[in-house]
């Protein structure tokens, strides 16, 4: 298969299926709570599983991400998913963005119209990108993997992807989560090709290198990383061990499918503890359902195992020398204040040579949806100074 | 209080609505299925396979009505104790030289870990085995004040021991969460709890300033670590973010088994399969089911993260006994350990069996019990067990009823 277009339409049996589930859920009636210290309120839960089952409008949906330009290839053997839309401008860049978890194409849906027609957002259109999104294996519509160990090879298939079926010899990259990993190792393996990289964060797993002379920021950051995993690791830990246990449930189960994931967008966001300040319920609703329908949810947790039983420093040092250290490879960060963590810069420049460093006014994890004006700013100009390499 | 006779009586509905449940599962698979998807099983999570197969035979072989009858054949009650519902069952002993015996379950198991020996022990002991708050038929107790659950739960035990059945004193048993309860009820009651007898030293043990370990400490401590990051994240999640995954769980039967059944597996001794009956599995879980309890269950991690119920400061001075079983945790921990916490007088290591030691060796586990109370028993003298033996006993405690396949720490 070389490129094919692709058009989402999700069969009615699943959407039946998916509706007879909703009407049958079945919550704990003892619990009630508010509050969402202890996971996600169950309130919430209740009005978001009501608003599901009888507002939520898929078809919308999958017609509003059906109007941009989706195609699948078949790449080493296995299908990738991706949008691919063409810049409108004198000489657009070719820019491949990365998702990570818990979300998905859609975490681009907003930024992607402001990076292919700038002039039609308040921008220039000598700004313009031709951009591809694809889906990481094992989530939405592409292929999951036949076996683990997969993470470190997605950055060959995007090479692939990028320059033998889509014809671009050279190109930019942005990525944030599991999308920043991907990133790196695309610039580790390719730095011929990729002429810049722009990330939302550090990837997390450097912190478990042996590094030393720290500067004091350094040391808060480690400390809070630590600190971090202990509050709000435990889904990275059983997604990255027992990640089959947990997705027979999900997999099974909209209601915990949607109490899993939206967890992370009310935690990891700007929200101030209320989600819909940042996501409405279609957003929310929409990368729920895509995980749904396509039953990708325990494919998607292969990233954390492939990380966790990759031998973490010694793995990571040792096997992939070429594709982490130091690169030439030039890297801006975006920092965003209710990121999970915050890593000062000497801690990016240990691994990356960063060129440009922003810290954002506002904005969380999942920064292309919570901020897409400030976040496409900050790709637009970052790449203005690379756009003659192309 | 009056406790009241009380009879497992499941509707009909929820029966049916389960079998539907069961009959759209929608499996998963994380890989792409194939040889790799193969070779990998249960290193991923619970095997597929051996789910699939017990998932069917909980569809169209499994029978709850017969399991509830056997279950009812023990008598059950229920009282309230505060703002309790407690549900215990209640076995009076055969002989008129009974002690009390309190049999305190964990998670993910429930009052039906000591099935099997009930009738082991109804000859020595009257026993009284609740659903802890939180779990079965117990359910979710809300708590009126600001105290940490697991003492609470340990002052309501107490309450039912002493005041609802009177009796003035007694013996407690456990293992897991059992165990941290044993241990309390040991420290705030030492008037009424005769001795202890417990499966593991309790999560706390682990917690001990590093700087002080022995080097056979050192060694299970850096198992114990290893064993919780490789294989602990359940906890994790249970102690932190346990309403996102009680969602999933109490909708889908097969989530709710598959997450219960992979802690059977990790800690058994050996094969699954062979160590435990699908029937008592399958029991098991729908315990969980059929009382919408997996998610105050889970959230008893939850609040002992918050406000831990032990720490390594706390000391049991009653007299206790060990049975150490290999494949439970970490191993077995060095003795010495035990005895930061523990006024250990007994410490045995059994030559097989894992974490569900009462459902899995109940041979080697009644006996063991037996052989620390007939010991506490003979010490002390029929008739002077109305008083609590002293710090230390005698050392003859230490070699009786010793078989010659386990050991004496």
């Amino acid at each position: 298969m070389s490129v094919e277009p692709f058009v989402i339409d999700i069969p009615e049996s699943i959407l039946d299926d998916l509706h007879a589930r909703l009407t049958v859920t079945r919550l704990d009636p003892n619990d009630s709570a508010t509050d969402w210290d202890a996971g996600t309120s169950p309130a919430y839960l209740r009005e978001l599983l009501d608003y599901w089952q009888s507002d939520f409008d898929w078809r919308a949906q999958e017609a509003n991400i059906n109007r941009f330009a989706q195609f699948r290839a078949r790449v080493d053997g296995s299908t990738l998913h991706f949008i691919h839309e063409r810049g409108k401008g004198p000489a657009p860049l070719p820019l491949i963005l990365t998702h990570g978890y818990p979300d998905s194409f859609l975490r681009f849906q907003k930024l992607i119209p402001l990076l292919i027609d700038p002039a039609a957002h308040g921008g220039n259109e000598r700004d313009a990108f031709d951009v591809v999104v694809p889906s990481l294996p094992g989530y939405a519509f592409s292929d999951r993997p036949r076996d683990v160990g997969q993470l470190f090879h997605i950055g060959k298939l995007w090479y692939k992807l990028l320059h033998e079926e889509l014809g671009y010899k050279k190109f930019v990259a942005h990525g944030g989560d599991w999308g920043t990993t991907v990133t790196v190792n695309l610039a580790r393996s390719h730095p011929s090709s990729v002429i810049a990289m722009h990330l939302t964060d550090v990837p997390f797993w450097l912190t478990f290198q042996k590094t030393s002379n720290h500067t004091p920021a350094e040391e808060k950051f480690l400390a809070a990383t630590q600190q971090f995993q202990m509050e709000e690791g435990a889904y990275a830990m059983i997604q990255g061990t027992r990640p089959q246990t947990l997705a027979d449930g999900l997999n099974d189960s909209p209601a915990g499918l949607a109490a899993w994931l939206i967890e992370k967008f009310q935690r990891m966001s700007d929200c101030d503890g209320d989600i819909e300040s940042r996501f409405t319920k279609d957003e929310l609703l929409a990368n729920v359902t895509l995980y749904w329908v396509t039953q990708t949810i325990g494919s998607s947790f292969l990233p954390y195992y492939d990380i966790g039983h990759a031998g973490a420093g010694t793995w990571i040092a040792e096997k992939m020398k070429d594709l982490i250290g130091s690169t030439k490879v030039p890297a801006a960060f975006a920092r965003f204040p209710k990121e999970m963590t915050h890593p000062p810069r000497e801690w990016a420049e240990r691994f990356y040579d960063v060129q440009r460093w922003t810290d954002m006014p506002r904005g969380g994890h999942f920064a292309a949806m919570e901020e897409p004006e400030l976040l496409a700013e900050d790709i637009r100009v970052f790449f203005r100074d690379y756009r003659r390499a192309h | 209080m009056q406790a009241q006779p009380f009879r497992i009586q499941v509707e009909q509905a929820v029966l049916d609505d389960l079998l539907s449940r069961l009959q759209r599962a929608r499996w998963t698979s994380v890989i792409e299925q194939g040889d790799a998807a193969k070779e990998i099983d249960w290193t991923l999570g619970t095997g597929a396979a051996y789910l699939q197969e017990l998932v069917n035979y909980w569809r169209s072989g499994y029978r709850w009505r017969e399991q509830e009858a056997r279950l009812n054949e023990l008598p059950h009650f229920k009282v309230r104790i505060e703002e309790a519902h407690l549900h215990f069952v209640h076995v009076k002993a055969r002989s008129d030289r009974s002690l009390p015996l309190l049999l305190l379950h964990g998670w993910p198991d429930s009052f039906c870990r000591y099935r099997k020996v009930i009738p082991k022990f109804s000859a020595a002991f009257d026993m009284v085995v609740p659903s802890l708050p939180g779990f079965a038929f117990t359910g979710e107790v809300k708590l009126a004040s600001q105290e940490q659950p697991n003492r609470q739960t340990a002052k309501l035990l107490w309450r039912l021991m002493t005041e609802v059945l009177g009796y003035e004193q007694f013996v407690v048993a456990g293992g897991d969460g059992g165990s941290v309860i044993g241990q309390i009820l040991a420290i705030d009651h030492p008037e009424s709890v005769i001795g202890i007898h417990l499966t593991d030293l309790g999560w706390h043990a682990t917690t001990i300033d590093p700087a002080t370990a022995s080097r056979e400490e050192q060694k299970y401590l850096a198992a114990a670590k290893k064993q919780y990051m490789e294989d602990s994240a359940y906890a994790m999640v249970q102690m932190t973010r346990p309403r996102s995954l009680a969602a999933g769980l109490n909708d889908s039967p097969i989530g709710l088994a598959s997450w219960i059944i992979d802690r059977f597996h990790s800690w058994c001794d050996g094969d699954i399969e062979r160590k435990f009956d699908r029937d008592d599995l399958l029991t098991n879980v729908m315990l969980y089911w059929i009382t919408q309890t997996i998610g105050s269950s889970m959230f008893t991690y939850y609040a002992d993260m918050r406000s831990p119920s032990l720490t390594p400061s706390n000391y049991v001075a009653v007299p206790v006994g060990l049975a150490l079983f290999p494949k439970d945790g970490a191993g077995i921990p060095p003795r010495s350990l035990a005895e930061r916490t523990l006024n250990v007088q007994r410490c045995m290591e059994m030559p097989r069996g894992g974490h569900f030691a009462a459902l899995e060796e109940p041979d080697l586990y009644a006996e063991e019990v037996i052989a620390f109370v007939e010991a506490l028993r003979e010490w002390a003298g029929d008739a002077a067990l109305d008083r609590p033996p002293a710090r230390s006993l005698p050392n003859s405690l230490q070699s009786q009823s010793d078989s010659e396949t386990r050991h004496v720490r």
